[in-house]
């Protein structure tokens, strides 16, 4: 029996069966995006607060328009605002957006474990839209629907993630996720970003420091974003990262020929991705948004609209 | 007159382990013996109890002046109090710092007004605890600290540590170090490891505190100074104590309840966990617990940091370190070493008196003639801890709804009982 989400905190603690069932109901949600008219009444009359404490463009955009298609209203807190400038709590913030009555609160937060600490304290749905260092769970699991829609499944996998692991909250829910399937994770990048604790996050996680014995036999490939402050701090200078450790079209050949190649986003071509494979072939990266909107559909209308859970019937071959 | 009968005293001091009566008079001990009797005296029937001599503290925060919101001197030390401590020794972050007499005064004064138990004010090392220029610590000493230290900090430069210790030298004042290089520290927040990793909590390298501990260490060699290690959580830190112990130096350390009964793993989205120094790996509580055995560790010492729930109740990277720990002490000492057969209970009794005695460079013993504090406590008792029904103002601590074995019965401070379960 699937167990019902309450929250959506992390990848970590779903099942195989739970992120199955979230993918499937993804489905319907991608077909629907190439109607011409993509407004639907599902959760008319619901409300979805997006509480973004940290800046965000994408994500706050495809969690805002998810909810719009599915009919629903949005209150919308940013970083920017007053209240939080005023130096409000974090618990009072919520307090104050959960008495105008939502049905439930996405949240990104700089703070690891902002989004468990408000589901213990609020009693509507969370959905963790990235915490800190943490995770980024609709993240993984929109990498999770691309994965499935190109190789067919999402088993038994060899994956590579370049980058800044240490501090990437999409590493490491990718990393939970893709685990459970018995997927082989390979991490890659200047060594002090990925130190040897990662390897204890999941089963089948190893550490490389060469680009091209990380590629060797690679069928997914993540490259991270190289944030600009990380660069600075301890200075790692843009070039020696580049010498290292960017996705060239070359070192994209060390892979296995139908390697997919992902990127989270936002990209900085020619610092981890060369624009040659950022464009190529290979590349899901806009996939990756429309799939996220999907994601982001499903969840919403699992944890507010309360879909039902039973597993939808297996595809008939 | 109290005539405390039918216990069993424990006085680490001459190792004596027996049924012994103790009788008081006014602020001092004036009899102990077996089967004593005075016809004026209050009897205080110890049957199934332990006696020992009060224990010390040498690590508390009680707030006061200036952050009364989360402690005050008078509610702090009745907490105290109900842990069985008859003396605690405060630390010099307050608002305004203790760095300077009238502070000090201040302190005592007040103390001396309120208290439950003996306070043992503790001077900053630098003005202001900025690690820049020494404070005025031989007219603190005048007004009444046992000791320095910048803690919360280390104390900023080898060079003003240097100072510092051949200045508190002169002065036979020990140097308390909070240990921590601030460099690697870096806005860490919880021991660095695979839980920190997994929680994606910045982490804080063992070695951040070990290559402080090192550098003191070397520093007490050239100033022969007395340097005592605040709340050691390391194996690294341990190794370097021991070795200038094995060399004769006058360094000494003490480890806090909750470092020798939580760990790292334990550690969740909650601020309760969130201490300095943070909880240690499986490895380092194992060989805290080794020092403790082995005579390495010299003292238990709380660290009862009290803060107010709302500046508790945030985000974990935005909470302020530290727990309470007054009450829990024994129980946790009794729980987690004692009854795990770790060390014995006289061991224990050590580390809550003697052992911080000896690092004040002061007696305790029970004796005619010695003051009239005692700790009285059971060691099988069962309880359960509640935070709510705590005597600090405060209530932030992992360990509210724990059930124990072993509690303070009786707290005697100069003669006075001011505290009876």
């Amino acid at each position: 029996m699937l167990q019902r989400l309450q929250h959506l905190l992390g990848t970590e603690d779903l099942t195989r069966e739970q992120i199955a069932f979230i993918l499937d109901q993804a489905r319907p949600f991608q077909e629907f995006h190439r109607h011409p008219l993509k407004k639907l009444a599902t959760l008319r009359g619901k409300t979805v607060a997006l509480a973004f404490f940290e800046s965000s463009t994408r994500t706050r955009i495809s969690f805002a328009t998810a909810a719009a298609r599915l009919g629903a209203d949005t209150m919308n807190l940013q970083a920017e605002s007053s209240s939080l400038k005023k130096g409000e709590s974090l618990l009072d913030t919520v307090r104050t957006l959960e008495a105008m009555r939502p049905d439930g609160i996405v949240i990104r937060h700089t703070s690891s474990g902002a989004p468990e600490f408000v589901a213990q304290r609020l009693n509507i749905p969370v959905v963790n839209a990235g915490d800190g260092t943490h995770e980024h769970p609709t993240q993984a699991l929109l990498d999770a629907l691309t994965i499935r829609d190109r190789k067919g499944k999402l088993d038994d996998w060899n994956l590579t993630i370049l980058g800044d692991i240490l501090h990437s909250r999409v590493a490491r829910s990718n990393i939970h996720l893709l685990s459970k399937f018995g997927v082989r994770t390979t991490l890659c990048g200047p060594a002090m970003w990925v130190p040897r604790e990662l390897e204890t996050l999941a089963p089948n996680v190893r550490r490389v420091f060469r680009i091209d014995e990380a590629l060797n036999e690679a069928d997914i490939i993540m490259v991270l974003r190289v944030q600009s402050e990380r660069i600075h701090e301890p200075a790692l200078a843009p070039e020696e990262y580049i010498l290292q450790y960017q996705l060239t079209p070359e070192r994209l050949r060390l892979a296995r020929p139908d390697a997919l190649v992902l990127h989270p986003g936002p990209m900085i071509r020619g610092l981890e991705i060369d624009p040659a494979v950022a464009d190529g072939p290979q590349s899901c990266v806009l996939e990756q948004v429309t799939n996220g909107l999907a994601i982001r559909m499903a969840l919403l209308y699992h944890l507010v609209g309360g879909s039902p859970v039973e597993a939808p019937e297996p595809a008939k071959e | 007159m109290l005539l405390i009968k039918n216990a069993r005293l424990l006085d680490p001091a001459s190792g004596t382990d027996a049924a012994l009566d103790v009788l008081l008079d006014g602020e001092l001990i004036s009899q102990v013996g077996a089967n004593l009797s005075a016809s004026n005296a209050e009897i205080f029937d110890a049957k199934g109890l332990i006696v020992a001599p009060g224990f010390i503290d040498l690590h508390c925060h009680l707030r006061e002046p200036g952050q009364e919101l989360s402690e005050t001197i008078e509610t702090g030390t009745r907490a105290a109090a109900h842990g069985g401590f008859t003396a605690v020794c405060c630390m010099p972050n307050t608002q305004p710092v203790n760095d300077s007499a009238s502070v000090t005064r201040g302190i005592v004064e007040r103390a001396a007004a309120v208290s439950a138990v003996r306070v043992w004010p503790i001077g900053a090392a630098s003005v202001g605890s900025k690690g820049e220029a020494l404070a005025e610590i031989a007219a603190m000493k005048d007004a009444g600290i046992v000791a320095v230290s910048d803690d919360g900090k280390p104390v900023a430069t080898a060079r003003l540590m240097r100072q510092v210790m051949d200045y508190c030298r002169s002065l036979d004042l020990p140097v308390i170090d909070h240990c921590e290089d601030p460099s690697l520290f870096a806005g860490g927040v919880m021991r660095e490891g695979p839980r920190s990793m997994r929680l994606g909590l910045q982490g804080i390298p063992a070695q951040s505190e070990s290559i402080c501990a090192g550098r003191d260490v070397e520093l007490a060699a050239l100033t022969q100074a007395r340097l005592h290690i605040a709340h050691m959580s390391t194996t690294g830190a341990l190794d370097y104590v021991r070795a200038a112990k094995k060399l004769g130096l006058r360094v000494t350390c003490e480890v806090t309840p909750h470092h020798f009964t939580l760990i790292d793993e334990d550690v969740r989205y909650d601020s309760m966990y969130k201490m300095n120094p943070p909880l240690a790996s499986r490895e380092d509580r194992a060989a805290l617990i080794a020092g403790l055995a082995d005579g390495s560790v010299d003292a238990i010492a709380t660290d009862h940091a009290p803060h107010h729930p709302a500046s508790k109740d945030v985000e974990f990277d935005r909470a302020p370190f530290g727990i309470t720990g007054f009450e829990t002490a024994l129980a946790l000492a009794l729980s987690e070493l004692v009854h795990t057969k770790k060390i014995s209970l006289m061991r224990m009794v050590e580390l809550f008196t003697t052992g911080p005695a000896r690092v004040l460079g002061i007696d305790r013993k029970i004796a005619a003639g010695q003051p009239a504090d005692l700790t009285i406590f059971s060691a099988d008792l069962a309880w359960t801890f509640r935070a709510a029904d705590s005597a600090s103002k405060s209530r932030n601590t992992p360990f509210n709804g724990r059930s124990f074995r072993g509690a303070p019965v009786a707290t005697i401070v100069a003669g006075r009982v001011v505290y009876r379960r």
